[in-house]
């Protein structure tokens, strides 16, 4: 285990690179689903009214 | 040609004039230039090996300085709109712009540049293939500097974005520009002129084009 | 295809796409992980091999959009399609964010090897001018006030910085072996070694499901909004 966390060494750099790579994807993919939510649901309140 | 013309004329007259920006071009290339020693120390070696570079994006940034009135003056008062009416195709226009541009701000830039080498020590050699390569190369600012100002033209701060929508596109001009130099003082001939010449070429001949349809599309409100 | 540019045919067949887009994408992202950290570690760059699973996708995907982004630009421009104009400008965060994370990654896998967090490699150099295009173009975007003029002046942008990309890309891997001889940082490394290409490819393809699912995704957003806007422009109380 502690092999696999060591990297051969180089683990500061491996696993900030996927930890980076996760975070943004990550907060893309949230961000992106969070604002068609909004839209949707405004689109609907608004559908709704009429 | 003598609309052309007569378009060049004026936009050349009205950069020259005080307040046109030809002559705070040049202050701020003088100035940005002035700036880099007493960023980096005065060690003539080292200085004489960063000319060609420091040279070339202080004559780049000081090119952009006026750029973003190029068209935006004419379309504030509406002149713009009679000057897109007349028989002057759009594009020609555009370049009779960019040409007065280059006239008024590139030209004069390349001059001074001659003079501001010797702050930098650099040799005669070295300064004759930076004054050579601004002179091929300014025009490919004035021609991509020109479609940044059409596209920006109708952007009240719009001075603020052209530089960054501008200068990644001037990269190739920068780097062939100082590599001229480089070159030179290095004494392995490789071949940069060509390439900044093709550069330019490239530039002035397309841009128009751009420009005009940047223009077009800011019109047709 | 051109059935598409109707907004709701769009919605239709976006709708039905997306769970398979997003659900290959996980699959191929997961794949490529667990082959990725199974893989042994490389001979001349040990465990680092594995940032490149994550480098090279981010940087494909970042230039495939770029591509995408200027082919919408070209369609809205010279057909009028008026999705095109919203592809094109939902493309562009999107591709800066793979942009960016390019970067990151591609210093974090250059830092080992070349004992500094930033070398000016040739292809890292114009990876960061990318990132500077996509920025102008969303700057330029979201500057100008009137929509379909943001629109055209952002495809005039895009095109221009499309033709433009193959000459900085030249004229800065010139610049590289006139200062420094051969890039450093080549196309995912000198190993080809079919334990390595298996999760690159893998994880390219998730990249690449992943982008356009959320470009979807964000196409279908900016459809509702302006169905919600013109709503409410023609008369909501």
């Amino acid at each position: 285990m502690s092999e696999f966390l060591s990297q051969g060494g180089y683990g500061a750099y491996v696993w900030p690179a996927y930890a980076i790579s996760l975070a943004a994807l990550g907060a893309a993919v949230a961000l992106t689903l969070a604002a068609y939510r909004r839209a949707k649901r405004r689109l609907a309140r608004l559908e709704g009214k009429l | 040609m003598t609309a052309f013309l007569a378009l060049l004329g004026r936009d050349l007259r009205l950069a020259v004039r005080a307040g046109g920006g030809a002559a705070l071009a040049l202050a701020f290339f003088a100035a940005v230039v002035t700036l880099v020693p007493l960023g980096v120390g005065a060690d003539l070696l080292l200085l004489a090996r960063i000319a060609g570079g420091v040279l070339w994006v202080a004559a780049v940034l000081a090119a952009l300085l006026a750029l973003d009135r190029l068209f935006q003056a004419d379309f504030e008062d509406g002149s713009l709109d009679l000057i897109a009416l007349s028989p002057l195709p759009l594009e020609m226009t555009a370049l009779a712009k960019m040409a007065a541009h280059w006239l008024a701000t590139g030209l004069p830039l390349t001059a001074l540049s001659a003079l501001l080498a010797v702050f930098f020590d650099l040799s005669a050699r070295g300064t004759g293939a930076l004054v050579l390569s601004l002179l091929i190369g300014t025009p490919a600012v004035s021609a991509i500097g020109g479609i940044g100002a059409a596209l920006t033209l109708s952007i009240r701060r719009g001075g603020l974005i052209l530089p960054l929508i501008v200068l990644p596109l001037l990269a190739p001009a920068v780097i062939f520009g100082s590599g001229a130099v480089e070159g030179v003082e290095g004494g392995l001939p490789n071949g940069a002129l060509y390439f900044l010449a093709a550069f330019s070429l490239v530039c002035t001949m397309l841009s128009p084009f751009a420009a005009a349809a940047a223009v077009r599309l800011n019109l047709a409100a | 295809m051109f059935e598409l540019a109707n907004p709701k045919r769009f919605m239709q067949f976006s709708g039905a796409l997306l769970p398979w887009l997003a659900g290959a994408a996980a699959l191929a992202l997961l794949a490529g992980l667990v082959l990725g950290f199974r893989a042994p570690p490389d001979y001349q760059q040990g465990d680092t091999v594995r940032i490149m699973f994550l480098h090279v996708p981010a940087a494909w995907t970042a230039m495939m959009a770029y591509g995408l982004l200027a082919l919408a630009s070209i369609v809205g421009l010279v057909n009028r399609h008026p999705l095109a104009d919203v592809a094109a400008k939902t493309a562009a965060p999107l591709g800066a964010v793979f942009t960016a994370l390019g970067l990151v990654t591609g210093s974090l896998w250059g830092r080992p090897m070349w004992g500094a967090w930033w070398v000016w490699d040739g292809r890292l150099t114009s990876f960061l001018l990318l990132l500077f295009l996509y920025l102008g173009y969303i700057a330029l975007g979201q500057a100008i006030e009137d929509e379909s003029r943001a629109a055209r002046a952002c495809a005039i942008l895009a095109i221009v910085g499309a033709v433009n990309l193959p000459i900085i890309e030249f004229s800065v891997d010139w610049w590289t072996t006139l200062h420094q001889g051969e890039s450093i940082l080549r196309k995912g490394g000198p190993l080809i070694a079919a334990v390595f290409l298996w999760p690159l490819f893998l994880m390219a393809l998730g990249y690449t499901l992943l982008f356009f699912s959320l470009w979807l995704i964000r196409i279908r957003t900016e459809i509702l909004e302006r169905r919600a806007r013109s709503l409410m422009l023609s008369g909501a109380p």
